[in-house]
């Protein structure tokens, strides 16, 4: 699956943005995108792939405007995408609060957020529909919170002075997933959206080096489906995985993008993770995920922990000024809010210091001071499903004794490459949310991931699509073309290969192992020494692998362990992406945080002469890339390094 | 944390595929009471693995009880012994040392059994299609704040939407009926002004499709909202059949 298509070494990355002032770029190229008139939207067959909030609003969308589409989702139902777990809330610069908002400022927010590594231009663009997109979720009957006026709640979230965040409980994903996926539904019933449940994609088909099918495997079966469209969305979330324990779901995966990727679209700023500063941390060897408890609890919650070294009281019988409040101490101004890899940084710092719970890996965060300002009841109504959770997971209660908590690989911002179209490397491959690289920078702020997914399938995508799709020429091609079968052949030898090995490690073993390696020297903090061993090591894992992996079961069944194999493979490779552009980029930024390159207060010191670029990385072959860059030009916005003190 | 380990037995449906017969088999497991159900079913997967046999099919997602995707009937409740958690929730530390747990799939004639523990519950998607929405396209919506809406009836509205879509109160229902599920989705568009428009359409055809799929009729003996883990009251059918017979009496299609 090696094959390369046009690109090259001096192949130029075209960002695609339109010229003009900031404001009115996106109105602008929405006006020269050309159309595609209504009554040929129906000859045009596109294929999503995923069908979370980016990939269910998308696929509703081009079926409203006429299109036919066909949407992919590896789940039983559109409905179980990971989307839906998301907890806090979603942004928006309605300004409804009156404190100052506004598209620049939520755009200004935004790129400061991502410590300056993302486009300018995409970013402002959100910020610039993050409005509709609330509207929109509304008019579906989204229940968010709401005042007693009738009007809608915001709450503040991390790395912004204003509130802007809006949500529906502890669970505004879960409504916004079902708001896309309601509408979803009904293009199924108008018969314009043909779902296709339990399919996992292999792989892309390219012919004359543009994207025109993928290949799936029906996971009821096992066999080899190809299905064959003008264009190709791919919609299929992050890598965090990679880790195995991370707060995502355990079948979210990064195979859709990887296969993309060898077939000749760029991955772009791999090494850029966000690793959430609170999560309930590890209970031992036999955790499958770590559970994630919103951000949006730093609103009323105090993070802290013992000042002396070896105190290991109670944390209820450690008095008041025996605390060490450490995000309000270095961080005044932001305080409990400060940006998640600021946070979880810190998190990092004082338990390396020996001052974690127990001198563990563990911080306290209690809404102590929260429940005696607006009583039990109010905090109960805002965070009452987020302390029960945390309750049944260990067993405490939140109320009376403080929480634990410590950081999980949450999010990864790095993705495939898109210009300002959102179109990959491939002509015709288009990515959307997670899945694309394209606004977060290093760094996500809260209740950003919601906003992106939704503005990529409901605003963006409806027009950049048409452009491609009006101003290219289609042969018609049938899924018996060569392209289709070569794939399903190398498909089948590739099942057939893991399925034969029959060695003695299980596939969970490796992939434990794997992450073990990416957690300890890609995770929260790098260096040259780590990331060049575990390059090594990763390779060896990777050998290791493909000699010593047991994949019980059949090819022509329903076979999870296969399932979890394929992903796997792919891992062992992009661990090893990961750690060669964490290699490659010699500064700190945002999630990546390189301890050679900190400022003497020990935060991330960027280097904007030499790294003020997106890494976009061509896959040659296994554990051989071309790096590429887009220099990343900040017009509108002032370099500056973060401070949020 | 406890290191004890808690010695279980389990007795544990298999069944290779939709229409072979199935059995209970037995495993012994020795596990953390930390631990949670799921993560306890894939350390005895790990040892059925490494012993060349082929592990239980179970599904499950995101283990935070948001996604709906697992399920199963344990020592005879769907998602097990505790109240408003989903499987992936429940944990080891709730079990008894030397106890015997009796671990089934959702059973229901509209859920048929895949494989192992694995049911097939795309009648669900089935019944939202047919008007489980409010039918507005992208773009061209008021702004947010034009429609006001109480902060109680957003809040009532709130607790219906929460349902997840796993298929517990089918499975606890002796008649294996939909209602709480079908109810829910009803009343969340029922009480907000945006569902006024479809109201009638939508009950009525939301409820065909659901006795099409041949899902029992409601008894009233609240073993779906006991089961519910996200707490879906009753309350939520009182008002679909007050919404059925309203759209009844206004309707333009004739009753059979």
């Amino acid at each position: 699956m090696g094959n390369i298509n046009s690109t090259s070494k001096d192949f130029k990355l075209n960002s695609k943005v339109p010229e003009g002032p900031i404001e009115s770029k996106w109105t602008n190229h929405k006006f020269s995108l050309k159309l595609v008139n209504p009554a040929n939207k129906r000859r045009y067959d596109i294929i999503v792939v995923g069908t979370g909030l980016a990939g269910a609003s998308a696929a509703a969308t081009l079926a409203e405007l006429g299109y036919n589409v066909k949407s992919f989702s590896f789940h039983d139902s559109p409905r179980r995408a990971h989307s839906i777990a998301a907890q806090g809330g979603i942004n928006a610069s309605k300004n409804y609060p009156n404190d100052g908002d506004s598209t620049f400022r939520l755009f200004y927010d935004t790129v400061k957020g991502g410590d300056f590594r993302s486009r300018e231009a995409n970013v402002y663009r959100l910020a610039e529909v993050s409005g509709n997109i609330i509207d929109q979720c509304v008019a579906q009957g989204v229940p968010f919170a709401r005042e007693y006026g009738g009007l809608l709640d915001n709450r503040s979230f991390g790395g912004a002075q204003v509130s802007r965040t809006f949500y529906a409980r502890g669970q505004t994903g879960q409504q916004l997933l079902l708001g896309a996926y309601s509408a979803l539904s009904r293009q199924i019933h108008l018969g314009k959206v043909q779902m296709f449940n339990r399919r996992e994609m292999l792989d892309l088909i390219t012919i004359d080096g543009a994207a025109r099918g993928i290949v799936v495997r029906n996971l009821l079966t096992g066999a080899i489906e190809r299905y064959s469209g003008h264009a190709v969305i791919l919609a299929t979330g992050g890598y965090s995985n990679v880790f195995f324990l991370s707060t995502n779901a355990m079948n979210s995966n990064a195979t859709a993008v990887w296969r993309a990727h060898k077939r000749g679209a760029f991955f772009a700023n791999p090494c850029y993770t966000q690793i959430h500063p609170t999560c309930l941390p590890l209970h031992g060897d036999n955790q499958s995920k770590l559970t994630l408890m919103s951000e949006g609890i730093r609103n009323d919650g105090r993070v802290w922990v013992p000042k002396k070294k070896g105190d290991n009281r109670p944390p209820n019988q450690i008095p008041e000024d025996e605390r060490d409040y450490y995000l309000e101490r270095k961080y005044p101004s932001f305080g409990n809010l400060a940006p998640r890899d600021i946070s979880s940084r810190s998190a990092k710092e004082v338990c390396d210091e020996g001052r974690g719970v127990n001198g563990g890996e563990a911080v306290y965060l209690d809404c102590f001071d929260a429940i005696k300002r607006l009583g039990k009841k109010a905090i109960e109504e805002k965070y009452g499903n987020l302390f029960d959770m945390y309750q049944t997971i260990t067993g405490e209660n939140p109320y009376e004794v403080p929480m634990k908590i410590y950081p999980a690989p949450h999010y990864t911002m790095g993705g495939l490459w898109v210009d300002y179209n959102l179109m990959s490397t491939i002509p015709g491959l288009f990515v959307l949310g997670e899945a694309n690289f394209s606004d977060h920078g290093a760094n996500r702020l809260g209740a950003s991931a919601l906003m992106q997914g939704l503005a990529d399938g409901y605003f963006v995508i409806p027009y950049t699509i048409g452009d491609y799709l009006a101003s290219h020429k289609f042969t018609s091609i049938s899924t018996e073309h060569d392209e289709f079968k070569k794939s399903e052949e190398e498909i089948k030898e590739f099942v057939k290969k893991l399925l034969s090995i029959k060695g003695k490690s299980t596939v969970d073993e490796i992939h434990k192992k794997l992450g073990r390696l990416m957690w300890n020297k890609v995770g929260m903090a790098r260096n040259e020494k780590g990331l060049k061993e575990v390059i090594g090591e990763i390779k060896t894992l990777r050998e290791e692998f493909w000699k010593d992996v047991n994949v019980v079961g059949k090819a022509e069944d329903l076979n999870q362990t296969l399932e979890r194999a394929g992903r796997v493979a792919d891992y062992l490779e992009l661990g090893e992406l990961m750690a060669t552009d964490a290699l490659n980029r010699n500064e700190s930024c945002g999630g990546h945080f390189r301890e050679e390159y900190q400022t003497d207060e020990g935060e991330a010191k960027r280097d904007d002469e030499n790294y003020r670029y997106v890494a976009a990385w061509e896959f040659e072959n296994v554990g051989k890339w071309n790096l590429h860059k887009e220099q990343l030009e900040f017009e509108f916005l002032h370099l500056a390094q973060r401070s949020y003190k | 944390m406890d290191e004890k380990k808690l010695n279980i037995k389990l007795k544990i449906w298999r069944q290779s595929g939709p229409n072979t017969v199935g059995s209970f088999v037995d495993y012994n497991v020795s596990i953390s009471p930390d631990a949670s159900f799921l993560e306890m079913l894939d350390e005895l997967n790990n040892s059925l693995e490494k012993n060349n046999q082929d592990p239980i099919v179970f599904e499950s997602d995101c283990r935070e009880g948001i996604c709906g995707t697992c399920g199963m009937v344990i020592n005879g409740e769907p998602h097990g012994p505790l109240r408003k958690i989903a499987t992936c929730q429940l944990h080891m530390r709730n079990f008894k040392d030397g106890q015997t747990i009796w671990v089934e799939p959702f059973r229901a004639k509209a859920f048929p059994v895949i494989k192992d523990l694995a049911v097939d519950r795309s009648a669900f998607d089935k019944i939202i299609q047919v008007g489980g929405y409010i039918s507005v396209n992208t773009g061209g919506v008021p702004d947010a704040n034009s429609i006001p809406i109480s902060k109680e009836i957003a809040s009532e509205a709130f607790d219906s939407a929460a349902c997840i879509g796993c298929g517990a109160c089918v499975a606890a229902c002796k008649n294996g009926s939909a209602m709480l599920f079908v109810s829910a989705k009803v009343t969340q568009f029922a009480l907000l002004p945006q569902g006024q428009p479809e109201r009638q359409k939508r009950v009525e055809a939301m409820v065909a499709k659901m006795d099409e799929f041949g899902f029992g009729s409601c008894s009233n003996t609240y073993a779906c909202e006991a089961e519910c883990p996200k707490g879906i009251s009753v309350v939520n059918i009182a008002k679909l059949n007050h919404e059925y017979r309203l759209a009844k009496i206004k309707s333009k299609n004739v009753e059979v």
